[in-house]
């Protein structure tokens, strides 16, 4: 198997070729425009559509940048996405670890019929929330809050959550918790004691998706919340955009730092990540 | 982590019955996995059932959340927006959006995925080019619909490299021309989603037993024959998923499309998505809004079902 790559490439240098052509003209497409992202995010807004345009900004300064970090309304925004998609991974993560517990290791009536809603609520579109969403925000007083924004990206995350935890539950043998039992341990204790801390790797998979999800989220952000310190980094961007000028530049910058924590997560768990979103497609 | 609110049910019922009477304890048993479940029960309940039985309600009614005593339309509404031209235009384009993505996503993320999978490159190499693939991947919608607003502004890059290659001799007005509006948001949604189709079609690649293709080429077959004979019908139940997949959730796209065009240039980029929330949060017609949430809702409750029943298929 080793030496196959080397006895391959030597037997046809035109498809070699062919393959290097082919692989760099998938790198412009994917990586150009980032790059023009990182560029503009170092321009002054005056050089954003210089004639020629430079890939190398011909006057680097990092005022977009500083412009973001010293106005407190910007980086509210952060703060804001930070809060809610940390608060959101970890709600639901606690929530889905019971949830799934119980369809792992219990029967109980209604069991098929509660999965089959929990199966099917993923198909409902955002968008048929929103509606009634409003009203009742409203009415519950949840309206341009922290625990609004939460709950709702909560019913987004917690169906795959679910799906994903009990899959991995249901491959951890139940002699481990009977195990428990057998010492006295309650359910509560096998679960928290014995299950989880062996569930780690399904539990990083989930935790990145539904930090992603709260991270990312725009239509509920937009609607659900009213005033500016109550915006998140997508609502921000846009924030950037009309009211006098667009301010390109920091639109890039706050682009850029909008972006750390999801290439973090892919760098450090590149693994998880690409595992458990399509083992999410294609799988549940 | 217990001093959450949604927390209290579990531990309640953790006391396994010390002392108890054999009733109590049988109760317990029964309502354990309940106790469990009680957390997500209420939170899907309050804001994921009541919702849908609310937005059904008011796609009946007239006026409602404007004024106090709506009155009951029953379908008028749903007949309203059904015979509508504007309608129409929004679910024909809708379509079109759709069916270009997820037809082009599936031959980019397929040929990106065919050539990482390349036995001629090295491990560092592919992990190397891997990683440059996934980037568009790593941005939500709201950063791409700004990214590329740049990118295609009238005066922007891509219009200077195409008139400096003698493409084009005019700066072409990609968002804001009504004939080209909806190609420069398909193109967007495209390049922003086919990471997701490379990482999963790689891994089905890596998932083909070796020896299908050794016998293969022991037969004698081309590298042709090899895609259409084994790794294509490997793949179908993979493609099947994540066409129906991201149809569904290119059905549901609305931030690109309300960050980049809003919907406009005249109606050029209307999607399902933009013309409900329109009349919901611009004209305050939240019956009609709420009736055309409603289609969408069963639109893509009948793709998932295709999507759950092509899954069942697979296993």
């Amino acid at each position: 198997m080793k030496s196959e790559p080397q006895r391959r490439g030597k037997r046809n240098p035109f498809a070699m070729a062919g393959l290097i052509v082919a692989l760099l003209a998938g790198a412009a497409f994917a990586a150009l425009p980032v790059l023009w992202m990182l560029s503009s995010s170092f321009k002054p807004n005056t050089d954003i559509f210089q004639n020629p345009p430079h890939l190398i900004p011909t006057t680097f300064t990092l005022d977009a940048y500083t412009k973001i970090f010293t106005d407190p309304v910007k980086v509210r925004f952060f703060v804001n996405s930070y809060f809610i998609s940390l608060a959101v991974t970890a709600l639901t993560l606690f929530v889905s670890v019971l949830a799934a517990f119980a369809f792992s290791r219990f029967d109980f009536p209604f069991k098929s019929a509660l999965n089959v809603v929990i199966v099917s609520v993923q198909a409902v579109p955002p968008i048929t929330l929103l509606i009634p969403y409003f009203g009742l925000m409203v009415g519950l007083g949840l309206y341009n809050t922290y625990q609004g924004l939460i709950l709702t990206y909560m019913v987004f995350t917690l169906p795959y959550a679910i799906i994903m935890l009990t899959g991995y539950f249901n491959t951890l043998p139940r002699e481990l918790d009977e195990a428990v039992k057998v010492d006295g341990g309650s359910s509560w204790t096998a679960l928290w004691r014995v299950l989880v801390p062996i569930s780690v790797p399904g539990l990083v998979s989930v935790g990145i998706y539904t930090f992603m999800i709260a991270w990312n989220e725009y239509l509920f952000a937009l609607t659900l919340t009213k005033t500016v310190d109550m915006r998140t980094v997508p609502i921000g961007i846009q924030l950037l955009m009309g009211q006098h000028s667009y301010e390109w530049n920091q639109m890039m910058s706050m682009s850029i730092l909008g972006c750390i924590p999801v290439l973090l997560l892919f760098l450090f768990f590149q693994r998880y990540f690409i595992g458990g979103m399509s083992a999410g497609a294609v799988k549940n | 982590m217990t001093s959450t609110p949604t927390s209290a049910a579990p531990p309640l019922l953790k006391g396994g019955g010390k002392g108890s009477t054999a009733m109590l304890r049988k109760i317990r048993k029964v309502a354990l996995p309940y106790g469990y479940l009680t957390p997500t029960v209420v939170l899907l309940t309050i804001l994921m059932i009541i919702p849908i039985v609310m937005v059904v309600g008011y796609s009946m009614m007239n006026n409602v959340i404007m004024i106090k005593n709506p009155v009951f339309v029953g379908f008028q509404h749903y007949v309203e927006i059904l015979t509508s031209d504007a309608f129409r235009n929004a679910l024909q384009n809708t379509l079109f959006f759709d069916i270009v993505s997820v037809v082009v996503h599936l031959l980019l993320g397929f040929g990106f995925a065919m050539m990482l999978n390349s036995p001629m490159l090295g491990k560092v190499t592919k992990s190397i080019f891997r990683t440059i693939y996934v980037l568009p991947w790593l941005f939500t919608v709201a950063i791409i619909a700004v990214l590329w607003r740049l990118l295609l502004e009238p005066t922007g890059v891509i219009n200077y490299l195409l008139m400096t290659f003698h493409l084009t001799t005019t700066q072409i007005e990609w968002l804001s021309n009504p004939d080209i509006a909806l190609y420069a948001v398909t193109f967007i949604n495209i390049w922003s989603g086919y990471p997701f189709y490379m990482t999963s079609l790689l891994a089905g690649l890596q998932g083909i037993p070796k020896d299908y293709y050794e016998a293969a080429e022991v037969d004698g077959a081309s590298g042709w024959q090899k895609l259409i004979y084994i790794t294509l019908p490997q793949l179908r139940p993979i493609i099947i998923a994540m066409a129906l997949l991201d149809f569904i959730w290119t059905t549901q796209q609305f931030a690109l499309i309300w960050m980049t065009t809003g919907g406009g240039p005249l109606g050029t980029t209307e999607m399902l998505s933009t013309y409900t929330y329109k009349f919901a949060f611009s004209t305050y017609q939240f019956g009609s809004a709420a009736a055309s949430a409603v289609i969408i809702l069963v639109i893509s409750m009948v793709l998932t079902y295709l999507y759950v029943r092509a899954q069942k298929v697979k296993y």
